[in-house]
């Protein structure tokens, strides 16, 4: 090994332990953007690094060359526009989009691999250590690729967010893993040749794209962060095989670093919505979007108007604003600031209750509520504001469901166990809804049908509006 | 199975372990951050993507390579620039009793500042 290669090696052994550190110091908020600062240095070190060992090479041709920086400047300034130009509430579709595209790309670099070898002089065979991970690879990569794209459709709205399920669908899923899983098989164990070789990877790869279409398709929109979440894991993993399809130490690294806290991770989302992994991949109970108008079921519902709704919130002393997935759907986090700032003009104390899966992802609302200005420290979370809303004259609940469900503490019923904000000790409830639709968990919420609750049925953010113009008129 | 193998895989799980490790506590406020940060790194298959052109000898070839750097940059530089404006978002937070005008203050001097 040469000086150089040795330093490039050393290089990238700084940047795998760069990307353990950065994702270290993402343990709290304090420190979490220096931990993505020191990630991406770790990242510049390793893309620098590549660049003088391929130019050290000295096999790529002038084509090659005007190929690649073409390629890293489009995708660098495709990646940067839509990065700075992304509204909050559309991160999760865009973190879905950049998924997709790693592992379409560690997809390509696997297949390439492959090409190349079946293809060199005389044919040769390709052995176990070569197409195990590039089978692995293209499946996984592939995978990931149709599903992410599938995913951020559905968050964007371009694919319809509730699930969809055909007639076949199961049958289907059946006859692509088979090809992919006999496939896949057979060109490890049966070492195809040639042409030959290539076609069988191209049906394997086939059959992963269109796998990944079915396998989102029939998910809920609630349930796609875990999803985006599950898809991250499975990039790094295809990450982690195209590093020992080419050998290079740097990808193993960081693709099992992301598979592995992509696990976890999805693991820890889940837990937080009482949803168990394997229940959402085969196809959960709802859609978890309350699109559907379904008629009030059980007990006697009451109807409050914005008028109502204004003077109760006015004339309150202590208000809890519960913001839910509602409002992170209508995008209503400016809305809802200009109402809270209205009433503490009033001198109405006006806190956040945030659950830890509010919004679209976990930590999401957060994200939401910090754009529109909203001072952090009065966001609580769930165990820190349990206790005050027994001591709230109010509480405005904006499309939130489940996560406030009071059938979560008994048993029996598919939210069960969940942790829940206890909204139903306020002295009074307003909820703002678009329907009486049902949460993902597909359940009816007995809050909705308390004496005590008053809905206000209303997209999230018309309905703030008109609030705080009512609240205005009112206090004039 | 070769020694350069079985390096590789020894490597394989142990990162595995530490990725299991290192984000074990994370709170559920750093959910999303963290998964965005996560999905930056993984755009290091751009050095993968980067090996193709070594090899590049013929149009498809320079397909694959052109499309993998496209996918692969666009990953890594989207994803850090991504995680950097959520994670800034959380960076102004004030004391726990600061008021609004007083912080607002605060984060012009530190503006002034850089």
């Amino acid at each position: 090994m040469s000086a150089v290669d040795t330093v490039i090696q050393l290089v990238y052994l700084a940047a795998a332990t760069c990307f353990v550190l950065g994702l270290h110091l993402m343990n709290s908020p304090a420190t979490a953007r220096r931990g993505n600062q020191v990630s991406a240095t770790g990242m510049a070190a390793a893309i620098i690094a590549t660049g003088v060992l391929v130019a050290r090479a000295g096999t790529v041709t002038v084509t090659g060359w005007v190929v690649l920086v073409a390629g890293c400047v489009i995708g660098a300034a495709a990646g940067l526009v839509s990065a700075r130009r992304v509204a909050m509430t559309a991160i999760p579709q865009l973190v879905s989009l950049f998924n997709a595209v790693g592992g379409g790309a560690a997809a390509i670099v696997a297949m390439h691999d492959f090409i190349g070898r079946a293809t060199a002089a005389g044919h040769p065979h390709i052995a176990a250590r070569d197409s195990v991970p590039t089978v692995l690879d293209v499946i996984i990569g592939a995978v990931t690729f149709a599903g992410s794209l599938i995913a951020s459709g559905k968050l964007q709205g371009l694919v319809s967010s509730s699930p969809i399920v055909f007639p076949g669908v199961r049958a289907l899923n059946i006859v692509l893993t088979a090809v992919m899983l006999g496939g896949g098989a057979f060109l490890i164990g049966a070492r195809p040749t040639g042409a030959a070789a290539v076609l069988w990877l191209m049906a394997v790869l086939a059959a992963a794209l269109a796998f990944g279409v079915t396998m989102v398709l029939p998910i809920g929109g609630a349930d796609m962060p875990v999803v985006i979440s599950l898809l991250n894991a499975f990039t790094g993993t295809a990450v982690a095989m195209a590093g020992f399809v080419i050998e290079n130490q740097v990808l193993i690294i960081s693709g099992a670093l992301v598979g592995a806290s992509g696990g976890i991770l999805t693991k820890l989302m889940a837990d937080a919505m009482n949803r168990s992994i394997p229940a959402i991949i085969i196809g959960g109970f709802g859609t978890g979007d309350n699109a559907v108008v379904a008629g009030p079921a059980g007990g006697s519902v009451r109807e409050v108007k914005a008028d109502d709704a204004a003077i109760q919130l006015a004339y309150a002393s202590k208000v809890i604003i519960v913001p839910g997935y509602g409002l992170a759907a209508a995008q209503a986090q400016h809305e809802v600031r200009e109402l809270a700032d209205l009433l503490e003009s009033r001198g109405v104390d006006v806190t956040y209750a945030i659950h830890p899966v509010a919004g679209r992802m976990p930590g999401h609302m957060n994200v939401l509520l910090a754009e529109a200005n909203v001072p952090y420290a009065l966001l609580k979370e769930m165990e820190e504001v349990n206790p005050d809303f027994s001591r709230a004259d109010l509480a405005l609940v904006i499309g939130a469901n489940d996560v406030i469900n009071p059938a979560a503490r008994r048993p029996g019923n598919p939210v069960s166990g969940m942790p829940i904000l206890d909204v139903d000790h306020a002295k009074s409830v307003i909820v703002i809804k678009r329907s009486m639709g049902q949460g993902y968990a597909g359940i009816d919420n007995e809050l909705y049908a308390d004496p005590k609750t008053g809905m206000y049925f209303a997209d999230a953010k018309k309905g703030l509006a008109e609030l705080a113009a009512a609240v205005k008129t009112l206090v004039g | 199975m070769s020694t350069s193998l079985l390096t590789d895989l020894s490597i394989f799980v142990l990162s595995l372990l530490v990725g299991f490790e290192v984000i074990s506590k994370v709170p559920a406020t750093l959910h999303t951050p963290l998964m965005s940060a996560a999905n930056s790194i993984h755009g290091v298959v751009l050095v993968g993507a980067m090996y193709i052109a070594v090899t590049a000898h013929n149009v498809l070839g320079y397909i694959l390579g052109f499309v993998a750097a496209v996918f692969a940059a666009m990953n890594v530089v989207g994803g850090y620039v991504v995680t950097d404006r959520m994670l800034g978002m959380f960076r102004k937070r004030p004391a726990l009793d600061a008021v609004p005008e007083q912080r607002d203050a605060d984060a012009e001097r530190a503006e002034a500042r850089r």
